[in-house]
């Protein structure tokens, strides 16, 4: 798995207001980084930048590989039992296998259930067994723990870790600590942009 | 994956698979119904009047589904999660007319014919309102589409969409029916001839308006 994500002189605003800027870091294969920062500082439209869903207001932002994105918003159908919802990203991702993932994040028992009906934390697994059955080299991880049990942080922590051992790349966004080996630190609070600088 | 895309909006959007999407051709029906009550029972003045009728119920039923259409899918993330997976907003806004008007235009267009023996609709006014709806509804769906990718944003995106559906049909309204008045299949050709624009124009503006609609 070759991947190399990085970005130079980024900066990004939000409506009129600049959130960051001069941000630079490269992460190449194996490499995990820890994004850390107070609400509202841009951590989200930072790993929307980088997931090329938005446009940075300057800067660049290089990708070598694809890119999975883990976000707040799972795009699960909410109507549909979680079997069928994920049924239909395995067939966008031509995933021939999803047991694997779906055991592993214990999401056998859910698979009947409506997504509307599942938990924060239910959801989350699930959006990350999507993106386990995508086999990307790249993970954006925007607060993968919030809702969580402990279990349950333990496991995900450990997928985390699985990946960029076996030479993945990953950056994630959280509050919580997270128990990674080698894993790099960014607060997005040094790169932040004084009001009187626009 | 245009394929499962397909699929997903069919299963979202076709009426009777789930979800409310029967709701517009039973509207459809239903105002074809309210009519005779409305005017009173004679049939002169319902066979002249009633093709006028139809092709007014049938824009009405086409506001109807414009709120979910585009809105609940940026909400949940799919645009994104389908954009990160290489596809474009034109893609998804091109598959995403086919389903709405394969959900919308054919019930639409059998639902006619319930709705012309309720109205006393001659044989050959009946062969012309559907060639005229035939030929109409994938311009309507081209102009829902487009309103609903560019009110997806909006808090109040459900009621402007119905504002600005009307002034943007009424070149298929006048066309479409005026080919009843006048019992000339000629103007069906314009009305094909609109509808052709609007779908080719479509996914490009409702893709534009979804990625314009990311960058807050």
């Amino acid at each position: 798995m070759q991947a190399q994500l990085s970005a130079s002189n980024l900066a990004c605003r939000r409506g009129d207001r600049l959130l960051f800027k001069g941000l630079s870091f490269e992460l190449g294969s194996g490499e995990a980084l820890h994004l850390t920062g107070a609400n509202g500082t841009g951590k989200t439209t930072l790993i929307r930048t980088l997931a090329r869903l938005t446009s940075p207001f300057a800067g660049e932002v290089m990708v070598e590989g694809e890119i999975g994105l883990l976000d707040e918003r799972t795009a699960l159908d909410p109507e549909l039992p979680l079997g069928k919802a994920l049924s239909f990203w395995q067939r966008v991702d031509g995933c021939t296998d999803p047991s694997k993932a779906l055991s592993v994040l214990g999401l056998e028992p859910l698979l009947d259930v409506p997504v509307r009906y599942l938990s924060t934390g239910q959801r989350k697994r699930a959006g990350l067994a999507a993106l386990l059955n995508r086999g990307v080299p790249i993970w954006l991880l925007d607060e993968p723990l919030s809702g969580l049990d402990v279990a349950a942080i333990k496991q995900v922590t450990a997928l985390i870790a699985l990946h960029v051992g076996g030479g993945g790349t990953a950056l994630i966004a959280s509050h919580q600590p997270l128990a990674i080996e080698g894993l790099r630190a960014l607060a997005i609070e040094d790169f932040a942009a004084r009001e009187d600088a626009l | 994956m245009i394929g499962s895309m397909l699929r997903r909006d069919l299963s979202k959007f076709f009426p009777f698979a789930g979800g409310g999407a029967a709701l517009p051709v039973v509207f459809f029906v239903a105002v074809a119904m309210l009519y005779p009550f409305a005017v009173g029972p004679d049939v002169n003045l319902l066979a002249r009047t009633g093709g006028g009728v139809v092709w007014i119920a049938a824009l009405l039923a086409a506001i109807l589904p414009l709120e979910k259409l585009v809105a609940q899918d940026i909400e949940l993330g799919t645009f994104d999660q389908l954009k990160l997976r290489g596809a474009t907003e034109e893609l998804m806004m091109a598959v995403r007319l086919i389903a709405h008007w394969l959900s919308f235009g054919p019930p639409l267009i059998l639902a006619t014919f319930p709705a012309a023996a309720l109205l006393a609709l001659d044989g050959p006014t009946v062969q012309l309102l559907v060639l005229g709806l035939l030929a109409g509804t994938p311009g309507l769906a081209a102009i829902g589409l487009m309103i609903a990718a560019l009110t997806a944003s909006l808090r109040a995106g459900a009621a402007l969409s119905g504002l600005l559906l009307i002034p943007l049909a009424l070149p298929i309204l006048i066309f479409g029916s005026g080919a009843l008045a006048r019992s000339d299949a000629a103007s069906i050709g314009f009305v094909a001839a609109i509808s052709l624009l609007l779908v080719a124009l479509a996914p490009f503006a409702a893709g534009a308006a979804i990625r314009a609609a990311r960058e807050v």
